[in-house]
């Protein structure tokens, strides 16, 4: 018995929890906050863009607009009467039958009788027109007569520069990338790879700068147009812009290659460009897919240096000395303007989610590749 | 005359003198052997003797790595290796086998065409012929005959190093050197490589290193030691395992008692 008690008792001196057990449970709590709250905000700005962009599309209201009040005069609406309701004009209203009441208030319900059925019938307005929305060039959404939400100019306009910039970011960034994973030794090797992670540091406003003080006069000057922001300089800063990350991401692709693959090869009597064309890159094709679908995400994502360097104007370019306008650019320049909750405001989140929607996809099949890498 | 095989062969690899370097350093000196055709030349030893660097020297690998270099001379039918100006074409002459196979992430079929198909080769019919013929050489061809186009790299690791060994085997070469094949082979496997093995010896010259002194012993006819950077001596197998050894440590390495 005597025996018993004292076993016991030395289990409950060891069983003490001391300093090293708190410091883990509250590490545990600490990164566990820190994950949860990352997801948590990432949920909430995905909810935020989401509920503002959704309103949009399907938001519909009633108004008094120009058609209605052009409908109004072809029924003979007495010019008094007409006068006297154009304080409703622009006022939106959440269903007919208030915009219905609001002109009764003014005219009177017997005089608004035989107008009934125009007002209920053709004052409906929707801003956002899924055809119009994906099919038309016009952005105009500060328009005073009738705000027009079409995003083809902007979605060709970041398209083109997306395009242009991976034409050259391509050939540059596989270049680097096989040059530093397969031919540079040593130091030189060490050294390039410190300087295109420094490059892929460069923040985005001094690319913009770049295209702007520099690339712009180069451009009227070497090809002798009349303005230098345009898709060809938005996507050589692009291009310069996304290489260095593609270079990186890339480079690992190749480092992964095993080198038992490469001497078996060398063994053979391959030459260097076999080793790499024959073996190597396919065997990183993965990582080399992703690496370039990541360029286009990035490239589709870029705000600032497009911004600058685009031109910013609205237009479907023709040739590559068109200025344009992107996608993100709009919403950057935009949305400081636009008023709380008008259409303008919500038109712009609902931009943000085609954005989103595009990046994402980009970004998850880039992913999807990665990880049949890892599977193979 | 029968137990001298080699003597009675024209040499096929001369190397005089030869000394390894990695960065400076020393791994690999005073190698000194000649290899006939028609010969298996065994080299055995511990880890870390300079066995692989030697198989990699001849080859020239030392081009591609700045950190490698040698000293002496090899010469491949009577050619200085250094003085060879198309190295890929001294390579194609030379198979290599690695001690961990290397199934390249390609079909069984397009891992023995490879080389073939470097060297220019672009008929099917051509190309089929030479698989055909290196996967049977190999031992190879009834396993896997009707699954060419499954990848390399889902065979069992004993197939994997016949198919190694027939990928070697595509370029038709006029010696074949073979890095501690059976590391990662089961003993049974081991045997058809070795049988695979004496009938190639009728074709061309075959270099095999070993860790395994049992093997250099069913195989070679004459036989190296290497031991901690230096050649400690080259006989006949068959004089080395019948204590005709002039040097101690041999017969301390073929009995076990250290390595």
């Amino acid at each position: 018995m005597g025996q018993a008690d004292s076993t016991s008792a030395t289990c409950n001196t060891d069983d003490r929890r001391n300093l090293a057990w708190f410091i883990d449970k509250a590490v545990q709590v600490l990164v566990f906050i820190a994950g949860i709250s990352a997801i948590v905000f990432i949920i909430g700005i995905f909810v935020f863009i989401t509920k503002e962009g959704v309103g949009f599309i399907l938001k519909s209201n009633y108004a008094l607009s120009e058609s209605v009040f052009n409908l109004l005069e072809d029924q003979k609406m007495p010019e008094d009467q007409l006068d006297a309701i154009t304080v409703l004009e622009g006022k939106k209203f959440s269903t007919a039958e208030d915009l219905l009441k609001a002109v009764e208030g003014i005219i009177g319900v017997e005089a608004a009788g035989p107008y009934k059925e125009v007002l209920i019938e053709k004052s409906h307005d929707q801003p956002f027109h899924v055809k119009s929305f994906f099919t038309s060039p016009k952005w105009a959404p500060t328009s005073e007569i009738k705000p027009v939400y079409g995003t083809l100019a902007l979605m060709v306009g970041t398209a083109s520069v997306t395009g242009l910039a991976m034409l050259i970011a391509i050939p540059f960034s596989l270049g680097a990338a096989i040059y530093i994973g397969e031919f540079a030794t040593g130091r030189k090797r060490e050294f390039l790879k410190i300087l295109v992670e420094l490059l892929a540091a460069i923040p985005s406003v001094v690319w913009g700068f770049v295209g702007l003080s520099m690339l712009n006069p180069l451009i009227i000057k070497l090809f002798n147009v009349p303005i230098g922001l345009n898709v060809l300089n938005a996507g050589v800063i692009l291009g310069l812009m996304a290489a260095p990350i593609m270079t990186t991401i890339a480079e690992d692709a190749l480092k992964a290659v095993p080198d038992r693959y490469r001497e078996a090869a060398e063994a053979m009597g391959a030459t260097r460009w076999q080793i790499i064309f024959k073996v190597v890159v396919p065997a990183a094709r993965h990582g080399l897919v992703a690496a370039v679908l990541l360029g286009v995400g990035r490239g589709f994502g870029e705000t600032m240096a497009v911004l600058m360097a685009t031109g910013h104007s609205i237009n479907l370019p023709t040739s590559i000395f068109d200025s344009v306008r992107a996608m993100t650019a709009t919403i950057a320049a935009e949305l400081g303007e636009a008023a709380v909750g008008s259409d303008h405001y919500r038109a712009l989140f609902t931009l943000g989610i085609l954005l989103f929607l595009i990046t994402f996809m980009i970004n998850l099949s880039a992913d999807l590749i990665l990880r049949g890498v890892r599977k193979e | 005359m029968d137990s001298l095989p080699h003597k009675n062969n024209p040499v096929k690899l001369e190397v005089s003198d030869v000394a390894v370097r990695y960065d400076g350093r020393t791994v690999l000196s005073g190698v000194t052997f000649d290899v006939h055709e028609h010969e298996i030349f065994g080299i055995i030893g511990p880890a870390n003797s300079g066995k692989t660097s030697f198989l990699k020297t001849v080859n020239r690998m030392d081009i591609f790595n700045p950190a490698m270099s040698f000293t002496g001379r090899i010469r491949f039918n009577g050619k200085d290796i250094r003085k060879w100006r198309n190295v890929y074409s001294l390579r194609k002459r030379i198979g290599v086998v690695f001690p961990l196979p290397v199934g390249l992430p390609l079909t069984v079929y397009e891992n023995v065409a490879l080389a073939p198909r470097l060297a220019g080769v672009t008929r099917r019919v051509e190309l089929d012929i030479i698989v055909e013929r290196c996967l049977a050489r190999a031992a190879l061809w009834d396993e896997v005959k009707d699954r060419l186009d499954s990848l390399g790299s889902l065979l069992s690791g004993g197939q994997q190093q016949r198919l190694t060994i027939a990928r070697a085997l595509s370029q038709d070469p006029e010696m074949l050197m073979l890095d501690e094949f059976s590391i990662a082979v089961d003993p049974v496997t081991t045997m058809r490589i070795e049988d695979v093995l004496k009938e190639l010896k009728k074709e061309m010259s075959i270099i095999l290193v070993t860790n395994l002194v049992q093997q250099a012993r069913r195989l070679a006819d004459r036989t190296a030691l290497f031991l901690n950077g230096e050649v400690v001596e080259v006989g006949l197998t068959d004089d080395l395992f019948s204590g005709l050894v002039q040097d101690q440590r041999t017969q301390d390495y073929l009995d076990g008692r250290f390595g």
